[in-house]
């Protein structure tokens, strides 16, 4: 059982509640988006408590998330787009935290479940669909007319140009969930060689220490893909938020 | 220290010594911090290389899956299978290699978002 390494994803349930004949439990998953944002909670207030002027070290740490997720987005999506800095943040450090805590041995790593990843990117979608049509009206389906194609194949154009955008939440979806699945699936195989070879005796011993090194260096990787998952997640939809605040060029 | 015998008309001397440590400590500094900025982006590329490739993976895959979630579903509503499946999984794959050549900069995309240089 220690070794399967698809054990580390199964759902279980703590407290089992049941609505109506749907089932509402309160599982593994949900404990752990709990925590994820309690954590995130935390680091934010009691590290901006003070409010130095000088800041601290955490103080400095929460100002810089703060500053390089505003300059993303003021980058990509303009300061029109600041408006939905609050929505960017909480998605970043919902799913840089949830990544994190995900390293911890015997955690469970709420991103590496599509629906989870799903949820987060249609949102996403919704928020760029919903605004773009109350902010521009008719203007915003612009964004599926390229300029300067002729007409005779326009409507092949368009059509593809709206499959693009549909296939935006799904690819969004599939990034992070996999990375996640992968990365963790590939730590937990290397990790059951070492085991496995380890209980074969001295040869066994001498060959673990290629699959131990590996594991070693996929920790150190997995640490990265973590934070860089975020932040592309963060970029995308920060395009993707473009697109709705400015849609016509 | 072997001013300190000299005459005090080399002022300017000393002036001109001092001024030409201070430039050739600015030059140095400057090299090093040269050095460290060519340090940083040079271990750049090899994570970068990995998360576009997941990129590039994920938006191809995500084309054709959705042209065939489409093709699925108009095949059910109109009755007219497999031509709706046919005809959206091919829209679907051209889909995937616009969403491909957008993610990697070697289109431009008509409306502007995606294929802007921070799209990468």
């Amino acid at each position: 059982m220690a070794t399967d390494p698809l054990h580390q994803f199964q759902i279980q349930k703590i407290i089992p509640i049941e609505v109506g004949g749907v089932d509402l439990s309160f599982t593994n998953s949900a404990l752990f988006m709990v925590l994820t944002v309690a954590s995130a909670s935390a680091f934010l207030i009691l590290s901006t408590r003070g409010r130095g002027l000088v800041p601290t070290r955490w103080q400095s740490a929460a100002e810089m998330t703060y500053e390089f997720v505003a300059k993303t987005l003021r980058d990509s999506a303009g300061s029109e787009g600041m408006k939905f800095f609050p929505f960017v943040f909480s998605l970043f450090m919902f799913i840089l935290v949830a990544n994190l805590m995900g390293m911890f041995p015997y955690f469970f790593t709420v991103t590496s479940h599509i629906i989870i990843t799903a949820a987060m990117s249609i949102a996403v979608i919704l928020v760029v669909l919903f605004y773009g049509l109350w902010r521009h009206k008719l203007h915003f389906f612009k964004l599926f007319v390229p300029s300067g194609v002729p007409v005779a194949i326009l409507p092949f154009v368009v059509l593809i140009e709206v499959l693009s955008f549909l296939s935006r939440p799904i690819s969004l979806s599939i990034r992070l969930f996999a990375n996640m699945l992968a990365g963790h699936i590939t730590l937990k195989v290397f990790a059951g060689f070492v085991i496995a070879l380890g209980s074969l005796g001295a040869v066994g011993v001498a060959g673990a220490i290629l699959p131990l090194l590996a594991a070693v260096a996929l920790t150190a990787l997995e640490f990265l893909v973590a934070a860089l998952q975020a932040y592309v997640f963060a970029v995308l939809t920060c395009l993707y938020l473009n697109d709705a605040v400015h849609p016509g060029h | 220290m072997s001013d300190s015998d000299r005459d005090p008309d080399s002022s300017t001397d000393r002036d001109s010594g001092l001024s030409g440590r201070l430039r050739d400590l600015d030059r140095r500094l400057g090299q090093r911090r040269d050095a460290n900025r060519a340090a940083v982006p040079a271990e750049k590329p090899r994570n970068q290389n990995m998360a576009m490739a997941m990129r590039l993976a994920a938006d191809f895959v995500a084309g054709v899956l959705v042209g065939a979630a489409l093709g699925l579903g108009f095949d059910r509503l109109f009755d007219t299978s497999p031509w709706g499946l046919v005809v959206f999984l091919l829209l679907g794959f051209a889909a995937g290699v616009l969403n491909l050549m957008r993610t990697a900069g070697l289109a431009r995309s008509g409306d502007g978002g995606a294929g802007r240089p921070e799209g990468r």
